[in-house]
């Protein structure tokens, strides 16, 4: 080790970008490198590549990169549930309703995209697989069907960030799943209003005394997905 | 890796480099005896945090100061939907259920701030008032300060959830608590923002409030931001529109930024 450290060639190689001279703008990016450090961290820090247990389960990981792919297996999940909608709209669906799942769909088609592109920058190797819906359950030509499904999922996605936040070790993470975390709560109150008006925040979804959303646990929020989801998640490991 | 080099040449553009850090000797003792353990690997993350330390914005707010900073903001929305309540212009039925759910919350949310500071040792700020001289007459005014001050209370909490990371108040985790509000928060957003007959999500450009409101969707990182963790959104998959990618994420504002006075700041007052 210190025979590595002390040859002149790779002080030469390290060293060699700081010796040209440095604006002020520039060396910002020192300070801002502990952010990549965590990301080299996160990508060394689980020891098996593979996702894929040898009796088929899915395992969403463990450490920052587990909560990353638990986020990324709901969005999947929410995004191929609204493309769906929009390729096969309910026949009752009130005017401007498809308009609104359209929007909808590329916000969470946006949170896929976005998981996929971030895990696999910050942790390679690491990513789940595509998941495989299974929305035998659903009738999509039903507008209550969906409206039911689409309050189901985005409630179940409020609660599972607002669960998952504490498990974050990256603060840039935990912001980035704020900034999501809020988006999912609009569609969930909208998609309550639009089943029955004035039921975005109530009782049913809101602790009335604390004024508190749900939160949940990753393992009871994938038990709850479950049933959507063909392959067979585990979320044991997610955060620890 | 020459830490001292790096120094030399922060020093031609900062001539006040040493002065940040702590104390140089200090510095400069870790660094050697980071040397010596060999963990030389280490350093760059080492030099990294010091640099952070010495550039940093500013040093973390305590706990209790970002409770103390949510429950103003509570307190403001708690006071702010009193007053509307009490001036009456808010049609019965429907919107006066959801005004009256809404207050409900805030007032809920107000009690659990005031007793979790409480049990932290803190003490809780008091006294918060929606400044009277502001409070519109008209209910369409109304509305739209609501929907002001709920999209900058979700942006206000998202903004502190990384001084919250590991907070306990015993055994409840304080981060989970305030995420819990958060979405609360983006639940009334949403709502009221239906009843200005709003997209209930911040699209890329949102002008639908009336001045002096606009600076709820500015700040530092706007609303209209299509770039998040250094992913351009609308490059991602096949393409996606500004708004679709500027919808897709809220963002943050800093304790500043709610605090002044074109924001939050301006509408506190007797």
């Amino acid at each position: 080790m210190s025979k590595i450290i002390n040859s002149s060639e790779d002080e030469a190689g390290f060293a060699q970008p700081l010796y040209v001279p440095i604006k002020r703008r520039s060396f910002f990016m020192y300070a801002g490198a502990t952010a990549g450090a965590t990301a080299l961290l996160l990508s060394g820090c689980s020891d098996d590549d593979d996702t894929v247990t040898p009796n088929g389960t899915v395992s969403l990981g463990s450490g920052d990169v587990g909560v990353l792919n638990y986020a990324y297996a709901l969005e999947q999940l929410e995004a191929a549930f609204y493309a769906a909608v929009v390729k096969t709209p309910a026949t009752d669906f009130k005017t401007g309703e498809l308009a609104y799942f359209t929007q909808v769909a590329a916000h969470e088609a946006i949170h896929r995209d976005f998981f996929k592109a971030a895990i696999n920058r910050d942790a390679p190797g690491k990513i789940i697989q595509d998941l495989t819906p299974d929305f035998s359950k659903i009738t999509f030509t039903s507008r209550q069907s969906v409206l039911e499904t689409a309050r189901t999922f985005e409630d179940l996605g409020v609660a599972a960030y607002n669960g998952a936040g504490k498990y974050l070790k990256t603060a840039a993470y935990l912001v980035i799943a704020g900034q999501i975390v809020s988006v999912e709560a609009r569609h969930a109150a909208y998609v309550r209003d639009l089943i029955s008006n004035g039921t975005f925040a109530d009782s049913s979804i809101i602790d009335a005394t604390t004024g508190l959303d749900k939160a949940m646990e990753p393992v009871d929020v994938i038990s709850a997905a479950q049933a959507f989801i063909k392959e067979k998640l585990d979320a044991t490991s997610v955060g620890k | 890796m020459n830490i001292f080099r790096i120094i030399e040449q922060l020093s031609e553009v900062d001539a006040d480099v040493l002065g940040r850090f702590d104390s140089r000797r200090a510095v400069f003792k870790t660094l050697g005896e980071t040397a010596k353990k060999g963990a030389l690997a280490a350093a760059p993350v080492f030099v990294a945090s010091l640099f952070q330390k010495a550039y940093g914005q500013t040093t973390k707010p305590s706990v209790i100061e970002v409770l103390n900073y949510a429950q103003t903001l509570e307190l403001l929305e708690e006071d702010f939907y009193a007053k509307m309540i009490a001036a009456g212009q808010v049609p019965t039925g429907a919107p006066a259920a959801a005004i009256t759910l809404i207050k409900q919350h805030e007032t809920a949310h107000v009690k659990l701030l005031d007793a979790t500071i409480k049990a932290l040792g803190g003490t809780p700020v008091t006294g918060i008032k929606f400044k009277s001289s502001v409070f519109p007459a008209d209910y369409a005014t109304q509305l739209a300060y609501a929907q002001a001050l709920e999209d900058t209370g979700v942006r206000a909490y998202k903004g502190q959830a990384g001084n919250l990371m590991g907070a306990m108040a015993g055994t409840t985790n304080l981060l989970q608590v305030a995420l819990q509000i958060h979405s609360v928060e983006a639940r009334h957003a949403a709502h009221i923002r239906t009843m200005r007959a709003q997209p209930s999500w911040i699209p890329a450009s949102d002008s639908s409030l009336p001045a002096p409101l606009g600076p709820v969707y500015t700040g530092a990182i706007p609303e209209s931001n299509t770039t998040q963790s250094g992913v351009d959104i609308t490059k991602l998959g096949a393409g996606y529109s500004a708004t679709d990618a500027a919808a897709s994420f809220d963002e943050i504002l800093t304790m500043a930024e709610v605090t002044d006075a074109s924001r939050a700041g301006g509408l506190i007052g007797a």
